[in-house]
């Protein structure tokens, strides 16, 4: 199986202003791929253009084979999209709303039937199924936002900030959700939480001021981080002067951070060069001098440093 | 075409859902009596016609008429619920042509409401009622016309109150056009043509000629094509305006 979801030198330009430059990338079945940038950075803009809402200045894309500036009504058919903000018509029933949609896309008989309760299921909406969705919790309505999104059961989800402003329980069942619908669809979701690229994403993309900037797994992208492999340690402050004495002279490590203590327990990072492992170096030359420690363990790189690192330049410029 | 029902439908619900539906009902049938006893002297003619009762429609519709179709694209975009319907399987024409027919069956339903006047006219004398159904017809086209133009006006903005007084001035210029002062002021041009061009567009003009048994094909046709140009022209609208 190819890529379900092929960008090819996506554009657009509000004017002068270009929101999204020469986006290309392709997403095969089974993939999440994050969608990463600051606020404003093109990442809602992509997924408008993508299912259809609107036209990209230059560029295309394809989903599952069919191009979305020759045959809109199709690609739509293949989406489910869950908008920014999941904005819902409030007079209805998460019930009347489902039913629309069914009927909108052409959905009959069982296959309706199942769409519906397999959606409402999902999502748990059976106890909100005939309350108007004007007076739901803001957690509800971004599930009935999904459920409608999921109804037809579509090859392609795109999904804008789906856990924005859900609570930790809701954001867990949500990632949940994603990652079992994730077999054998494509699944793109926009966020600026990085622990959300952590737990669901298999890809993620980095995008600033219109432009892709990364394009990577997680991992790929922690490598980058400078904290990547670093050690951190927690020992008795007394014993912090001795550990930075030990680690003199190791050619493998940047520098050494020490952070606030609590108490009498100090926090000290020891950083590598170049994500060097420096693990085994570090552990050796405390047993050596005999340092008792609290807990040990080694980074896996800071998602955050690198999206800073990244988007951060960038915006340096405009200011 | 099953695409633009599932929206009428889902429109037709959303009126029921508001207490616009039961408002705008009331109100208009309540104006409707009102305007055909005490201003068009219904009994004081004692003629078996409605041409008191219709002679009113321009103006109830003028005001009632931007109120049903104020909301059919604003409240879309306010909400960012364009957003999900655009993303739908649908086309923009679909999707224009099932507000419109939404909003015009619910014009409709209030137009139909008000049959009681029909049967009292039978009631008391022995009107034409072919005259009658033409007017109903003419009516019923009419206000479609004004939703065609609200629905058009709609979809420039995001806000409803804008949209509604955008729609009557707008109505209100297509009324006025076959009337003395908008007359008398392309006169001037010294052009005939020109002065039986704009007074053909008006509403009251066609819309009279029908109330009073005057049959013409043509003033059928001129709503007809006020509905086709204005929904076009709302079609291109929203899919110019959608992202923004």
């Amino acid at each position: 199986m190819g890529a379900m979801l092929d960008i090819q030198g996506l554009t657009k330009q509000f004017g002068q202003f270009t929101a999204v430059d020469d986006v290309s990338f392709s997403v095969a079945a089974g993939e999440v791929l994050g969608f990463l940038g600051p606020n404003g950075s093109g990442k809602s803009t992509t997924m408008k253009m993508v299912t259809g809402f609107l036209t990209p200045t230059a560029g295309t894309a394809v989903v599952c084979g069919n191009d979305v500036t020759r045959d809109p009504i199709a690609v739509k058919r293949h989406i489910g999209y869950l908008p920014e903000g999941a904005p819902l018509y409030e007079d209805m029933t998460p019930s009347g709303m489902l039913s629309f949609v069914a009927d909108v896309r052409g959905l009959s008989g069982a296959e309706r039937r199942n769409g519906i309760d397999n959606a409402v299921d999902k999502l748990q909406l059976n106890e909100v199924f005939n309350q108007q969705i004007g007076t739901l919790s803001k957690g509800f309505k971004r599930r009935v936002g999904l459920a409608q999104a999921i109804i037809h059961d579509p090859d392609v989800l795109i999904l804008d900030e789906p856990t924005d402003g859900l609570d930790p329980n809701q954001k867990h069942h949500v990632r949940q959700l994603i990652a079992d619908m994730s077999k054998d669809k494509v699944i793109v979701i926009s966020t600026h939480v990085l622990e959300e690229v952590d737990a669901v994403c298999s890809r993620a993309i980095v995008i600033a001021r219109g432009k892709m900037i990364a394009d990577g797994t997680p991992s790929d992208l922690e490598r980058r981080s400078s904290y990547y492999n670093a050690v951190s340690v927690r020992l008795h402050r007394d014993h912090v002067a001795t550990l930075k004495e030990a680690l003199n002279g190791i050619g493998d490590i940047d520098r050494v951070e020490t952070g606030d203590h609590i108490g009498d327990m100090a926090h000290v990072v020891v950083v590598a060069k170049n994500g060097a492992t420096i693990i085994e170096t570090v552990n050796a030359r405390m047993s050596d001098r005999k340092i008792a420690i609290e807990q040990l363990y080694v980074e896996r790189g800071r998602l955050e440093e690198v999206f800073r690192q990244l988007t951060g330049d960038e915006q340096g410029e405009n200011a | 075409m099953s695409k633009a029902l599932a929206i009428s439908k889902r429109e037709l619900l959303a009126y029921f859902s508001t207490p616009l539906a039961y408002v705008f009902i009331v109100i208009f049938l309540a104006l409707a009596g009102a305007t055909t006893f005490y201003f068009g002297g219904f009994f004081q003619r004692g003629q078996a016609d409605l041409q008191s009762f219709f002679s009113f429609h321009p103006w109830l519709y003028l005001f009632l008429i931007p109120s049903v179709g104020m909301r059919l694209w604003a409240e879309e975009r306010k909400s960012g619920t364009i957003e999900l319907l655009m993303t739908l399987p649908v086309s923009t024409t679909q999707a224009v042509a099932g507000k419109f027919i939404a909003a015009w069956i619910f014009a409709g339903i209030a137009l139909a409401l008000t049959f009681p006047i029909w049967i009292t006219v039978n009631y008391l004398g022995s009107p034409d009622n072919g005259v009658i159904v033409a007017g109903y017809v003419a009516s019923f086209l009419m206000a479609g016309a004004f939703l065609a133009i609200g629905s058009f006006v709609s979809a420039l903005t995001r806000n409803q109150v804008i949209a509604f007084v955008i729609t009557a001035a707008v109505c209100f210029v297509f009324m006025m056009s076959g009337l003395e002062p908008v007359q008398s002021a392309f006169r001037g041009l010294n052009n005939a043509f020109i002065v039986d061009l704009v007074a053909s567009l008006s509403f009251l003009t066609n819309f009279d000629a029908i109330t009073r048994g005057v049959f013409d094909l043509r003033d059928f046709i001129y709503m007809a094509s006020v509905i086709g140009v204005f929904l076009f022209a709302n079609v291109v609208i929203v899919d110019l305006k959608k992202g923004s």
